[in-house]
């Protein structure tokens, strides 16, 4: 009886901890997949506004002859971004698309000069989903950048902190020009 | 000993990490919420009289049993310097109006002195009523009626708007609030252990006496009509302002009169 309990309770106590680490391992694992899927949302809303773009070109072309400078621009930057995203790069990806940003912040400054393009049925329909697509990205951005402070605090905090150096659980960044970035299309006078 | 303790580099970073947390959640709460409401249409500047509140409200929960579409009017009277999209996102988070699943959500906010108002979209509804389709809503229906200071007319022609763009989206069907198999699920388990002993002593005693089979049969039918008729029951709709569960994700428009 005796010597089944020595073997007995290290192989229990064994198995909690086993379990135990299990759970802790699965839990990073969980936060850090739903840090990325995030991360896709963002992406994801980031092509929508992409997708608009060549309709929101044409568009204004049609009423502003000698705008062409930032409607390149805007157009250059879009294919920039795509590039961006297709290499994978998050950091490559995140600068493409704030540099996007400040492109159709300046054609909606540019906007506001052609009062008759302002009140163009289609051109108003485009705004209103250009908006939508502007409002979805800051959406998705919180939502990022709370899933990543809530990865980021679990590979710091006991117990997950000591696993994240174990399996190589690193650090994600936040999203952190969100300040500018969520400003520079709502120029409105 | 606090000192000590911050010396430590993980720890002071810790300690920054949980600063920035606190100014961050700080930050990112603006203007209060206000807690979901009991009923569809919720007045906080005294626009409306009784009877128009109940009248939108009627229509809008006809039309929540008819297709389980949910909309919601708020209406307040300043945002005291928040960002009108900022404050109607963390209204859609709080009320989760729309259904699990559908995310068949859409929200009427109104900001009575800053001349603002928003319509929120659910994301089950991002289909049927698209950006540009909120904001024709707000330009053509709403907009020019609030501008003569007909909100009841206003919000009233928004909702009708809103209400035949969404109506061909969803069928109504019973609101399961949590399905009853999840709460019998054990149950059944525990009842199908208890067929398959019964058959395999049935089986074991039809190898000793050839006649005893069916009785073991019998019970264990029993058993499963008992199951099944306890499953039956779930699944109510009680009419009021429920439901819940609705995902936002930023869709919609913005505007001002």
């Amino acid at each position: 009886m005796g010597r089944m309990a020595i073997i007995i309770i290290p192989v229990v106590i064994i198995g909690v901890l086993v379990i135990g680490a299990f759970g802790v391992y699965n839990g990073l694992v969980s936060s850090q997949e739903e840090a990325k899927t995030a991360w896709a949302q963002v992406e994801n809303q980031y092509q929508r506004r992409a997708d608009l773009i060549p309709n929101l070109v044409e568009t204004v072309k049609g009423f502003t002859q000698q705008e062409k400078s930032v409607l390149e621009e805007v157009t250059r930057l879009r294919s920039q971004w795509g590039e961006a995203r297709q290499s994978g790069d998050i950091s490559k990806s995140l600068q493409a698309a704030q540099g996007l940003d400040g492109a159709l912040g300046r054609l909606m400054v540019v906007v506001e000069r052609y009062p008759e393009l302002k009140s163009n049925q289609n051109f108003m329909k485009l705004q209103d989903q250009l908006e939508g697509t502007e409002n979805r990205i800051s959406v998705e951005r919180k939502r990022f950048n709370d899933s990543v402070l809530n990865y980021n605090r679990k590979i710091r905090t006991f117990p997950g902190a000591l696993f994240a150096g174990l399996f190589g659980f690193e650090r994600m960044p936040l999203f952190e020009a969100e300040q500018d970035a969520k400003k520079a299309p709502k120029v409105k006078f | 000993m606090i000192e000590r303790a911050l010396g430590n580099r993980n720890l002071r970073s810790l300690f920054l990490a949980g600063i920035l947390c606190l100014l961050y959640c700080l930050s990112a709460f603006g203007l209060q919420v206000p807690e979901r409401p009991e009923g569809r249409v919720t007045d906080r500047t005294g626009t409306l009289t009784r009877d128009q509140v109940k009248a939108l409200d009627q229509k809008m929960a006809s039309f929540e049993r008819e297709t389980s579409n949910q909309i919601a009017v708020l209406m307040i009277p300043s945002l005291e310097g928040d960002s009108l999209e900022d404050y109607s996102i963390r209204l859609a988070e709080k009320w989760k109006i729309g259904q699990e699943g559908r995310n068949n959500g859409v929200i009427l906010l109104i900001v009575k002195n800053d001349h603002k108002l928003r319509i929120e979209v659910g994301y089950g509804l991002e289909g049927a009523l698209p950006d540009a389709l909120a904001g024709t809503i707000i330009r053509n229906e709403i907009g020019p009626r609030f501008r003569e200071g007909q909100f009841y007319q206003g919000i009233d022609a928004g909702v009708n708007a809103i209400i035949a763009a969404t109506k061909g989206e969803y069928k109504a069907r019973p609101i399961k609030k949590s399905s009853p198999i999840d709460f019998w699920l054990p149950f059944l388990i525990v009842g199908a252990f208890i067929i398959f002993f019964t058959l395999a002593a049935s089986q074991a005693r039809r190898r000793h006496y050839h006649s005893g089979g069916s009785r073991g049969w019998n019970s264990g039918g029993g058993f499963w009509y008992g199951g099944s008729s306890w499953g039956g029951g779930g699944g109510s709709d009680s009419g009021g302002f429920s439901g819940g569960g609705g995902d936002f994700g930023g869709g919609g428009a913005s505007g001002d009169w």
